[in-house]
């Protein structure tokens, strides 16, 4: 008992400080930003400790780019010019989709996370719901990059070069990509409480945008309704840019350059690819602030 | 020196259905109060309430000083929360679960160390700090929320069926946790549990029953407004047995945990008149006398034992519960 109340009188001015520091600094920029960071934290550890799920994810790109490439190459030679590989072709689009499945599997955490409970954790807290949906954002935009750098590794097979401007170019399209997309996985887990509903319904989107995206074919010479199908799609924005920056690092002809990867247009007007990566970050911030506002929401 | 906690005309309406029905108390600072009631007596919704995570249809509750509505955030930072359900991340270790807390709560990064080692040897679990908690026991979960609830230094902490679905010995020593808490660091504790053994430790308590506050003092006092002893005979002919004793005694019983129960004012000296009244047929096995506990208090205010409370879900089910016990 006299131990007991010695260690009371020890533990004291922690408690008090903690209270006074928690209270005096809880109101701040900075403490909504430590905040996001360890929500951010959170999902790369958890990356790191799921080892399976990095490559199983990577399953998927791998068939795409080896056994359709592959498969195809002997048929799609005859529309490519010489010297070009199918497996070239198809690399940046493939790219793409190694994110594509990562990003959007993180933003389902959030459903996981409210089935067990953890997410009212984090709603409890003391903190601007932003800061947690931010950092969920930026989290799953870090990890799905990651997947795409180990992809990115194989960039050699499919004769595409280790340039670095052409890596750090990829790999900023890349994390963009990723944060749009689970930016808008976040907003749909918002609403969708049911692990199975969200699986069912991101697969629903997923293998449309991927399709339309222009990953496997050229966006040029196409009827009108896949033309404009694909301008519809957001991914397209991601892609383009993607197979510019990495034919662009190839010798090839301006022809051939024209005719594999001819700019996005809109009804004849070429879009720059500035402006093709500024969309894809307006629709990335716009689904964030969706996603921010659904999650404020008190009962 | 404020309440730690003072709630005042509190309603919170879900559609048509009324669920707190207008409540009024106060918990002074450094009381361990508990809040009981039967299932859907709008227990959990006044948590909720007082936790921010629901609002009031109309009145105001007040926690650590501030507005639930107006000052949530602040409030937030004052309170610790130990839910029923668990809450951790079963995939990352126990300190990667509380350094999240922390963060989240604003803890001083030089405080963190000290104050984590301080709340997990408190409740024995310094040394699995670095296990993944998906491999801890429940008991072992309970206590990592209990610790993670304390890392903040709340002013009050909430404990929401703090031992449900734990075995015996887990729940003595949860209990062991709390008194020891009591004594290192000024808190408050608001707890709900459905063990009257548990209340027992509680210095008031308040039963809800149908949205509204029925009594609130210390079990103490409770039980000394109840007055009578609890008799509880085991009969070969239950519904006989109460018939006889309303006739004869005019004493009504009911059948609860499968006993014929009934209270009178001094239980021993009422046995010998009992078995020298009662008729043979009605064949008296067993005979229990006590002094009136928690449960008799629980079941003088809400009709029911806490039991069979827990028993029934939806108010159908008791409805029907209770007029099968009466016939």
């Amino acid at each position: 008992m006299a131990l007991l109340a010695d260690q009371g009188n020890r533990e004291k001015p922690l408690t008090d400080s903690i209270r006074g520091a928690a209270n005096a600094s809880a109101q701040g920029l900075r403490h909504d930003l430590r905040a996001a960071s360890i929500v951010w934290r959170r999902e790369l550890i958890r990356f790191k400790s799921d080892r399976l799920r990095a490559i199983t994810a990577l399953v998927q790109p791998v068939l795409f780019l080896f056994v359709l490439g592959t498969g195809l190459s002997g048929l799609a030679s005859h529309g490519l010019p010489a010297g070009v590989d199918f497996k070239t072709f198809i690399y940046p689009g493939v790219l793409a989709m190694s994110v594509l499945f990562t990003a959007i599997f993180s933003a389902a955490s959030i459903v996981w996370d409210r089935e067990f409970g953890f997410l009212r954790e984090m709603l409890v807290a003391p903190v601007h719901r932003w800061a947690i949906v931010v950092g969920k954002c930026l989290g799953g935009a870090t990890v799905a990059t990651f997947q795409g750098i180990i992809f990115l590794a194989l960039a050699g097979v499919a004769h595409v070069p280790y340039n670095p401007v052409l890596l750090l170019t990829l790999i900023g399209e890349l994390l963009l990509l990723s944060f749009t997309l689970t930016a808008f996985g976040v907003m749909m887990a918002a609403r969708i409480k049911q692990i199975q509903a969200f699986m069912a319904l991101t697969q629903m989107f997923v293998m449309p945008l991927f399709f339309l995206s222009g990953a496997l074919f050229p966006l040029s010479g196409l009827p009108t309704w896949l033309t404009v199908l694909t301008r519809i799609d957001p991914l397209t924005y991601v892609v383009a840019p993607m197979r510019h920056a990495v034919f662009s690092h190839l010798t090839l002809s301006p022809a051939a350059m024209r005719e594999l990867s001819p700019a996005i247009t809109w009804g004849g007007w070429a879009v720059p690819v500035s402006l093709s990566v500024a969309i894809v970050a307006v629709m990335g911030a716009a689904m964030l602030g969706i996603a921010i506002a659904q999650f404020r929401k008190t009962e | 020196m404020t309440a730690a906690i003072s709630v005042s005309g509190l309603t919170k309406k879900y559609g048509e259905i009324e669920a707190v029905r207008g409540i009024d108390f106060e918990v002074a600072t450094g009381e361990t109060f508990g809040f009981l009631g039967p299932n859907g007596a709008g227990k959990s919704t006044t948590i909720k309430i007082l936790c921010t995570l629901a609002n009031p249809t109309t009145g105001s509750a007040r926690v650590a000083g501030h507005d639930v509505v107006k000052e949530r955030d602040t409030v937030r930072r004052n309170i610790g929360l130990v839910f029923q359900d668990t809450t951790l991340d079963s995939y990352l270790t126990g300190e990667q679960n509380l350094r999240f807390h922390a963060d989240l709560y604003g803890v001083p990064k030089s405080a963190f160390a000290p104050r984590l080692r301080q709340v997990l040897e408190m409740v024995g679990l310094w040394d699995r700090k670095d296990s993944v908690v998906g491999t801890y026991s429940g008991g072992m979960q309970r206590r990592l929320e209990i610790a993670r609830g304390l890392l903040h230094a709340p002013r009050v902490l909430f404990l929401d069926e703090p031992t449900v679905g734990l075995d015996p010995q887990t729940r003595v020593s949860i209990w062991e946790y709390i008194h020891d808490l009591k004594q290192r660091e000024d808190i408050t504790i608001f707890l709900t549990t459905h063990y009257m053994d548990e209340a027992e430790n509680c210095d008031r308590i308040a039963i809800i029953d149908h949205g509204k506050i029925v009594a609130i003092d210390t079990p103490h006092a409770l039980k000394a407004s109840i007055g009578k002893d609890r008799v509880q005979i085991s009969t070969a002919e239950d519904p006989a047995a109460i018939r006889e004793l309303r006739n004869r005694f005019g004493i009504d019983a009911e059948m609860h945990e499968g006993l014929v129960t009934f209270s009178v004012t001094s239980g021993e000296q009422f046995v010998p008149t009992l078995f020298a009244e009662m008729p043979s047929e009605v064949r008296i096995r067993s005979v229990s006398v006590s002094r009136p506990s928690l449960d008799d208090v629980f079941m003088s205010y809400t009709g029911k034992t806490i039991r069979d409370a827990e028993a029934t879900i939806g108010d159908r089910n008791r409805t029907l519960a209770t007029r099968f016990g009466r016939r």
